[in-house]
């Protein structure tokens, strides 16, 4: 169970997120809706501690380990994991190379042991069929001139390799014509299980006829200020953000 | 300025003279030091393993010749050993490739002891159509100072490929000068460096082209850390009529210390026309967004850094052609970051 209370994070002196409170239980996908700056990627960063959005206020937890206290890397080894609506370009490191360092560190912290180069080959063959990506693109630099459909794939990649239990998603669509979008939609479905909880943070609703939520909640003004079923995202399509928007003063 | 001599304090160098801007000699070096004696060269130094013949100089003498003609294909490991504290010494040793030859230079300044001076002059002959790889690993200790000067002269349509690998002592200064007579002959110039505690290195190199149609390429990159300081002074001058060259110049630097610095100086002089040439120099830090991106994925803060700068600086060591080398560059500055 993913547990946010009350929750305030500020960006330099600016405050985003202005007592967001949110519980999102194992085996559910929740999307997070909202206009533009309401603060869906901030809250993305937040749980994912990035430096510079500082939590002021509130708790957020998963399964019980206190996020805010933890370091990136030790939250990520906790099974968090932030697919990018970005995804960074590292040059000079093998997307391979990349992937094999952050799976065995997140062994490591977690007191598993390490996977080989051959068996860890193997997954990687596995899953990028999957994916239908180009296993030799993998050896080149991480998103290194990669197209914004492979870098989301690349994201997506990551995500069925290190098996997080907490995904959160920030407009994984965004770059992604209709073809990408149904492979890389399918690749999300197929981490779906009773032990993962999501959380889909989209502006629109095209991304939730793939990946079909149980709760939308929608987040304006730095809180969640309506939550429904999945008829809310269609509601929202139809007649936009405008009800939700703080009033001009 | 008369060539440096360090058994002569008025050559010293200090930074009034615009070349050692950076590098003050005379700061740390005011009296001619005592000589060295020689002392016998052991082991086969960081280059084991990859073969090839070898010449030696122990605290500047040499072990057997003092100079080398290559022809075929050929490796020579080229070794500078300093074994001893607070004297000084010179080495000169001479290099050629017959045409045709292609030849792997394998060179390593090895240095024990402490508070020493080493003075390195190095002649590079490379015959028309010959192909010279120098590749350097440089690792000497902190209050070491030492100078390496190499003069390089191609003929037409020779290849010369140069990569140098240092971690920086008291002052250390590697300075390559390079007549290019254009006409096919192809030039890599490439460096790195990775420096943390007080240390100081210098990367000074003149490419000069004097005839039509030669190539430079030059890629130098550093890291510094602490209180060290890295400098890279590099100048390409092409000459009148020395029409079609193509000469790029790139320095990247990473500072890692709030104390340390960089002082970079890269010259292009253009006297020809219809020339392509460009240079590039940067100073910075590491990416922070791709430092939580990195974490985010599970790297702890430390190894992320590390690996960051390992990519940053292996650019430059994939360059180098030759695979056994290439590896063995890799691995040794690897450990050294």
């Amino acid at each position: 169970m993913l547990k946010i209370n009350n929750l305030h994070v500020s960006v330099g002196d600016k405050p985003i997120l202005k007592g967001l409170t949110l519980d999102v239980p194992a085996g559910e996908v929740h999307a997070v809706m909202g206009p533009n700056g309401a603060g869906k990627s901030t809250l993305g960063y937040a749980l994912t501690g990035r430096p510079g959005y500082e939590a002021t206020q509130g708790e957020a937890a998963w399964n019980g380990a206190d996020l805010l206290a933890l370091d990136p890397a030790e939250r990520a080894a906790k099974g968090v994991f932030l697919s990018f609506q970005y995804p960074i370009e590292i040059p000079g490191v093998p997307a391979l190379t990349f992937v094999r360092t952050a799976l065995n560190a997140q062994k490591r912290a977690r007191g598993e042991e390490e996977v080989s180069a051959p068996a860890f080959l193997k997954l990687v063959r596995a899953a990028s069929q999957k994916l239908r990506m180009d296993f030799d693109m993998l050896k080149r630099p991480l998103n290194v001139g990669f197209s914004g459909g492979e870098k989301k794939r690349m994201e997506i990649l990551q995500m069925a390799l290190l098996e997080p239990s907490l995904l959160i998603l920030d407009e994984t669509d965004s770059g992604l014509d209709i073809d990408a979008l149904r492979i890389v939609a399918d690749g999300v479905n197929a981490l779906r299980s009773p032990e993962r909880a999501m959380v889909v943070i989209t502006h629109y609703q095209r991304l939730l006829d793939y990946i079909r939520p149980d709760r939308v909640h929608v987040l304006a003004g730095g809180r969640i200020v309506a939550s429904g079923g999945p008829e809310l995202a269609h509601e929202l399509e139809a007649e936009g953000y405008d009800k939700y928007l703080p009033q001009a003063a | 300025m008369s060539a440096l001599n360090i058994r002569d304090s008025s050559t010293f160098p200090s930074r009034r003279v615009e070349a050692w801007k950076y590098s003050d000699l005379r700061r740390w070096l005011r009296e001619a030091p005592e000589v060295s004696s020689a002392v016998a060269v052991s082991g086969d130094g960081p280059w084991a393993g990859l073969g090839g013949d070898q010449l030696a100089f122990g605290n500047g003498a040499a072990a057997g010749a003092d100079a080398f003609v290559g022809s075929g294909e050929q490796v020579l490991r080229l070794r500078f050993v300093s074994e001893t504290s607070g004297t000084g010494h010179t080495a000169a040793a001479r290099i050629s490739a017959r045409p045709g030859a292609r030849l792997l230079l394998l060179e390593s300044h090895e240095g024990a002891g402490s508070g020493y001076v080493a003075h390195n002059r190095l002649e590079i002959d490379v015959a028309p159509g010959a192909e010279v790889t120098r590749l350097v690993l440089v690792e000497e200790p902190e209050d070491a100072i030492s100078v390496t000067e190499a003069e390089v002269r191609l003929g037409e349509g020779a290849r010369y490929a140069q990569t140098i690998a240092a971690t920086g002592a008291k002052l250390q200064r590697l300075e390559t000068r390079i007549v290019h007579p254009g006409q096919g002959a192809d030039v890599r110039m490439d460096g790195v460096y990775a420096l943390s505690g007080a240390r100081h290195v210098d990367l000074t190199s003149v490419v000069d082209h004097q005839g039509p149609d030669g190539r430079t390429s030059q890629l130098a990159k550093g890291v510094v850390r602490d209180t060290a300081r890295g400098v890279f002074q590099g100048k390409i001058v092409v000459q009148r009529g020395a029409d079609g060259t193509d000469a790029r110049m790139g320095h990247h630097a990473l500072i890692l210390g709030e104390r340390a610095e960089i002082d970079a100086k890269p010259e292009l002089i253009i006297y020809a026309d219809d020339v392509q040439c460009a240079h590039g120099n940067t100073v910075g830090n590491l990416d922070e967004s791709a430092l939580f991106y990195m974490q985010q994925r599970g790297l702890p803060a430390d190894e992320a850094r590390a690996l960051l700068t390992q990519a940053f600086l292996f650019e430059v060591i994939d360059r180098i052609d030759h695979e056994g080398a290439r590896e063995r560059v890799r691995e040794w500055l690897g450990d050294r970051l």
